[in-house]
C-alpha cells in the first residue's frame, strides 16, 4: 500500500515534464532535487542515529570537487619535485569518485567523531566542514580556489542506440536526478528495514541498553556515516555537473542548514520526511521569488519554518500518519510466526 | 576441570575517588541462581557495572568461562553470552515491542551492510528472528501487546520486557538487576516464576534484589556484600542464619533486617 503509493509518486514526478514542461519550473524542481538528496543521506545520520552532524554540506561540497576535480583532469604538485596528473575522465568516473571520496572521509570523520558524541559531535562535522571550505580556498594550484571551478562538463549517459550523450536539456538533468534520488532514498530504506537500521535506531533509543545486547556502538554509527557521507558526495557531483560551476562556497553553513530544515520539518527518522520537507522548503526562496521583494521571502521562509516546528514539532509526515487512523492500528503489528500455538491466541 | 562459569577475583572498584567495592572475590557456577545481596550502597550494582564492562575495575580480574574479560566493552561481553538487565526500567521506548525484541535479539543476526541490499539472502534469517522474538514475548507473557509501543506498556509489564530484551539472545550468564523493584507480591511471584523457567532453560543467572523473601526461596546461593566486601557466601539457610549478615542489615539498616530475619 504504502509501497504503491510511493511509485505512484515517482510516476507522477516523471511525468511532470511531459505535462509540465515550464523550463524554469523543471530548474527550480531540479535543484531541489539535489538537496533533497542531500537531505536524504542527513536523514539516515540525525534521523536514524540521532547525530546532528552540522557539516553536511562538507561531505556535499567534497562529493563536488571530487567530482569536477575528476571530469577536468588536474596537474599539480605534491612535494619533492613530484607531480600527480589525472587526464580528464568521463563524467560517470567523477560521479563514482565522488561517491567513493566522500565515503571514505565519513569513514574517517565517522572513526574521530564517535569517540566523543552529542555536542562535541556537532562541533567537530561544523569544523570539519569549515576546514574544508578553508582547504578549497587555499589551495589554488588543484582548485583554482576563489576563482572556482568553471567548464565542468554537463551529466553525460550513454544511451542505447544513441551512445555517449550530454545532457544539456533541463528535462533530461530533471530525470537524472529523479533517478538518483529514487536510488538513494532506496539504499536509506534498505538500510533502514535491514538488521543494520534496526541497531541504529536501538543506539538512537538507548544506548547503554542497545550495548548490553551486544550491538557495537561505534560499527554501526561509522556505517551510517559512510553511506550517508557517500550519497551526499553523489548529490555534490550532481550539483557540481548540473550546475558546472564549483566554487569554496560549497562548504558554507547555509547548505548545510538547508538540508537540516528539510529533514527535520519533513520528519526526520522517517523515510518520506526529507523527500516531502525538500519538496516545500526546497522550491520554497524560487517559488516566493516572482510574488515577493527579497526581505518578504526570507521572512516568509522563516515564518513557515517556525509554524511547521511550533505546530508540528516532530515533522509532517509523522503528522499526517498520526492522522490517518487506519494506518496507526495496521502498521506496527507484525505477521504473526508461522506457529500452531497461534491459531489459539487470538 | 572446567572454570566456572563467573569468576570474580580481588576486584576494587573505585568511583570518583571512593571505594565502591573494596575486594571483591566470588564465583558461580553453570545452572545455579545466585544472588548478590546487601544494604543499600555495598557495591552490588557497582560490581554488576565492573562484570558487564560498563565500569573498569581498578585491580583484579574478572574471567567468563576461563576468559579474561576485565575491561572489555559491554557489547563484547555481550557478545561472548553475557548479559544483565538495569535496574532502572531500560526499553527502546518509541519502538513496538515486538521491534524491542527483535533488536535485543541482534547477537542472533549475523546480515551485515551487503544483505541489507540483497534481500533474499537475509529472508530466512529475518523469519527465524521475527520467530524467536514472538517466542520471547510469548515466554515473558507479553504477545499480546506485541504492537504497542514500548513505552505504553504497565509498569510490570516494561519490567519483563526489561527481562525479555536481557534473555533474548540466549545467554550463558543472566545479570538481573533488581527486577522485582517496585512489583506488587502477585507480579512478583510472576517475576519468580520466569527466573526459574530461565534457569531450567539452561540459563545461569546472578540477581541483585532487595526483597529477601524472594532471594531466600529462589536462590542456589546467596552472596553477601557489605561495605564494598563480601560478608558471607553460601546457601540461603546459612544466611539467613549467618550472624555477621544480621549484624549488617540490623545494625546499618534496620528496615532491611527485618525482611532478613525473617
Amino acid at each position: 500500500m504504502s509501497a504503491l503509493l510511493g511509485w505512484g509518486f515517482v510516476a507522477a514526478m516523471a511525468a511532470l515534464p511531459l505535462v509540465m514542461p515550464d523550463p524554469y519550473l523543471l530548474a527550480v524542481l531540479t535543484s531541489a532535487g539535489i538537496f533533497i538528496i542531500g537531505a536524504i543521506s542527513l536523514n539516515l545520520l540525525l534521523g536514524y542515529t540521532g547525530q546532528l552532524s552540522l557539516g553536511h554540506a562538507a561531505f556535499f561540497g567534497l562529493g563536488a570537487y571530487a567530482s569536477a576535480l575528476t571530469s577536468l583532469g588536474f596537474d599539480i604538485g605534491i612535494g619533492f619535485g613530484h607531480r600527480l596528473r589525472l587526464e580528464p575522465q568521463p563524467v560517470a568516473v567523477g560521479f563514482l569518485a565522488a561517491i567513493l571520496v566522500s565515503g571514505c572521509f565519513g569513514w574517517l570523520l565517522g572513526r574521530l567523531a564517535f569517540r566523543i558524541r552529542g555536542a562535541y559531535f556537532v562541533i567537530i562535522t561544523i569544523c570539519f566542514a569549515q576546514v574544508l571550505r578553508m582547504v578549497a580556498l587555499n589551495w589554488v594550484e588543484l582548485t583554482q580556489g576563489p576563482m572556482a571551478l568553471v567548464g565542468i562538463p554537463p551529466f553525460a549517459l550513454w544511451l542505447p542506440g544513441r551512445g555517449v550523450v550530454e545532457l544539456y536539456a533541463k528535462n533530461q538533468t530533471y530525470w537524472l536526478v529523479l533517478g538518483v534520488a529514487v536510488l538513494a532514498f532506496l539504499v536509506v530504506r534498505q538500510i533502514v528495514h535491514s538488521r543494520i537500521g534496526r541497531a541504529l535506531v536501538a543506539l538512537r533509543e538507548n544506548e547503554t541498553l542497545a550495548r548490553s545486547v551486544g550491538i557495537r556502538v561505534t560499527h554501526y554509527l561509522v556505517i551510517a556515516t559512510v553511506v550517508s557521507a557517500a550519497i551526499a558526495g553523489a548529490a555534490g557531483s550532481l550539483f557540481a555537473h548540473y550546475v558546472r560551476i564549483v566554487d569554496p562556497d560549497v562548504f558554507l553553513f547555509i547548505y548545510t542548514v538547508t538540508m537540516v530544515i528539510m529533514v527535520i520539518t519533513g520528519g526526520k527518522g522517517t523515510l518520506w520526511g526529507p523527500v516531502v520537507g525538500g519538496l516545500i522548503f526546497g522550491p520554497l526562496p524560487d517559488m516566493l521569488r516572482g510574488s515577493a521583494p527579497p526581505e518578504a521571502q526570507w521572512i516568509a521562509y522563516g515564518l513557515a519554518m517556525i509554524l511547521l516546528v511550533m505546530f508540528l514539532p516532530r515533522g509532517i509526515v509523522p503528522a499526517v500518519a498520526g492522522w490517518l487512523p487506519a494506518r496507526r492500528a495496521a502498521a506496527p503489528l507484525p505477521a504473526p510466526a508461522p506457529s500452531p500455538v497461534q491459531g489459539g491466541a487470538g | 576441570m572446567n572454570p566456572p562459569l563467573l569468576a570474580v577475583e580481588h576486584v576494587m572498584i573505585r568511583i570518583g575517588g571512593l571505594v565502591a567495592v573494596s575486594d571483591l572475590s566470588f564465583m558461580v557456577e553453570r545452572g545455579q541462581v545466585v544472588s548478590l545481596i546487601g544494604p543499600n550502597g555495598a557495591g552490588k550494582t557497582t560490581a554488576f557495572n565492573a562484570i558487564t564492562g560498563y565500569l573498569r575495575p581498578r585491580q583484579g580480574s574478572i574471567h567468563f568461562e576461563g576468559q579474561e574479560i576485565t575491561g572489555l566493552t559491554p557489547e563484547r561481553i555481550a557478545a561472548l553470552g553475557l548479559v544483565r538487565s538495569f535496574q532502572r526500567t531500560s526499553i527502546f521506548g518509541s519502538s513496538t515491542v515486538f521491534d524491542n525484541a527483535l533488536m535485543a535479539l541482534h547477537l542472533r543476526g549475523r546480515a551485515g551492510l551487503l544483505a541489507a541490499f540483497l534481500p533474499f539472502s537475509t529472508q530466512q534469517e529475518e523469519e527465524r528472528l521475527r520467530e524467536e522474538a514472538m517466542t520471547m514475548l510469548g515466554f515473558v507473557g507479553l504477545l499480546g501487546r506485541a504492537g504497542a509501543r514500548a513505552d505504553s506498556l504497565a509498569y510490570g509489564e516494561q519490567r519483563r520486557l526489561g527481562i525479555a530484551l536481557a534473555a533474548a539472545a540466549t545467554p550463558r550468564l543472566l545479570l538481573l538487576d533488581e527486577p522485582a523493584a517496585g512489583l506488587n507480591p502477585s507480579e512478583t511471584a510472576e517475576c519468580m516464576a520466569l527466573i526459574r523457567q530461565l534457569r531450567d532453560r539452561g540459563t545461569t543467572i546472578l540477581l541483585v534484589e532487595h526483597d529477601m523473601a524472594m532471594v531466600m526461596r529462589i536462590s542456589d546461593r546467596i552472596v553477601v556484600l557489605n561495605q564494598g566486601r563480601i560478608i558471607a557466601d553460601g546457601p540461603p539457610e546459612a544466611i539467613r542464619r549467618d550472624p555477621e549478615v544480621i549484624r549488617a542489615y540490623l545494625g546499618s539498616a534496620p528496615q532491611g533486617g527485618a525482611h532478613a530475619a525473617a
